[in-house]
């Protein structure tokens, strides 16, 4: 259970790079995280309920996009998607594959906001 | 009013990484070998650290421990009694060492150089989750698996398994009466991480370590 220190995390970043956007307000928080990333995204949704709470993030929704594992495949020359996390061999052919190319992120992609000053101009 | 998608594309574990690398320079120009080892609460990592160090001294190498816990001292006092230099980090809570904690307590550890060397082990706390996220900057992680604790073990706990350098099955004096099935214990770690070394092993009699410490040393030679 190291989801609510991976989303105090994210709040903290979050919230330093608003600073270049004075008076914006943060409509959602899309994360990148990988199938094998180890973290329950349900739970990283309830925890950044908490975490926000009394930041510029309050209310703002966070969105997650799982990415499944990707391994590559030697005999086949292919970075190739695998179904699960049970077995890490090439879906094609078989082969046990230990070259893992995508699964691992936990990453902040981008942050969704609406300007205020917009009106002014 | 106008919405607008601002990307960061950041690592949430960013902090941690940098501070990993660090860590990982220090190690490197210390010439110090670092091993983090992760397992189940129970799984004898303790036992099997506590085995390892004191072979290593035996052979007259410069070995020492950093073990983390959520309280208590015990076993970094266990450890202690294989005559190395040993630094408990009482983690208070939190469920996994990360790369600060170490280089906190690598500071201000007296009797302790990087330089004076050659083996610096790090015990994580008992977790087989949360642990898999935080690099410590080691060169080698070793996941534990001892034969009380079912074959699946590698299936359960992917993530972990997945992200090992090396293996260890703990208690094998007893595989006999816990009806441990060998080779289906290989055959899933195999299939989490494929081509990973696997010792079999027991801090008890001793089976393994022979073994155990002979790839230290090719580890060692191997660095850098």
């Amino acid at each position: 259970m190291h989801e609510l220190s991976l989303i105090t995390s994210v709040v903290e970043t979050v919230t330093e790079s608003l600073a270049a956007y004075p008076g914006a307000q943060v409509k959602a928080v899309r994360l990148r995280v990988g199938a094998l990333a180890a973290v329950i995204p349900e739970t990283l949704e309830f925890c950044y309920g908490i975490a926000s709470e009394g930041t510029p993030l309050e209310g703002s929704k966070l969105a997650i996009d799982v990415l499944p594992v990707v391994v590559h495949c030697e005999p086949c020359g292919q970075d190739l998607e695998i179904e699960g996390i049970q077995s890490f061999r090439c879906p094609k052919c078989g082969e046990p594959c230990s070259d893992l190319r995508q699964g691992r992120e936990l990453e902040i992609d981008s942050v969704e906001i609406e300007d205020a000053d917009e009106e002014k101009r | 009013m106008t919405t607008r998608i601002v990307e960061l594309r950041r690592g949430i574990l960013k902090k941690n990484d940098e501070l990993a690398a660090g860590l990982r320079g220090r190690y490197a120009a210390g010439g110090v070998l670092v091993l983090n080892l992760v397992s189940s609460p129970g799984t004898g990592k303790t036992a099997f650290l506590e085995r390892t160090l004191k072979d290593l001294k035996a052979k007259g190498a410069r070995v020492a421990a950093l073990v983390g816990d959520l309280e208590t001292d015990n076993d970094a006092r266990r450890l202690a009694s294989s005559g190395a230099p040993v630094r408990q980090i009482n983690t208070h809570g939190i469920c996994h060492l990360d790369a600060e904690m170490i280089g906190k307590h690598l500071d201000g550890w007296e009797d302790v150089a990087l330089d004076q060397l050659d083996y610096l082990f790090i015990e994580n706390v008992g977790n087989l989750v949360c642990p898999s996220s935080y690099d410590l900057g080691e060169k080698i992680r070793v996941v534990l698996l001892s034969v009380t604790e079912g074959e699946d073990k590698p299936l359960k706990y992917p993530t972990m398994f997945n992200s090992a350098d090396a293996a260890v099955i703990t208690k094998m004096d007893i595989a006999g009466p816990c009806d441990f099935d060998l080779a289906l214990a290989r055959k899933n770690i195999n299939e989490i991480r494929p081509g990973i070394r696997i010792f079999e092993t027991s801090a008890k009699t001793g089976t393994g370590m022979e073994e155990w410490l002979g790839y230290l040393a090719e580890a060692r030679k191997g660095r850098g």
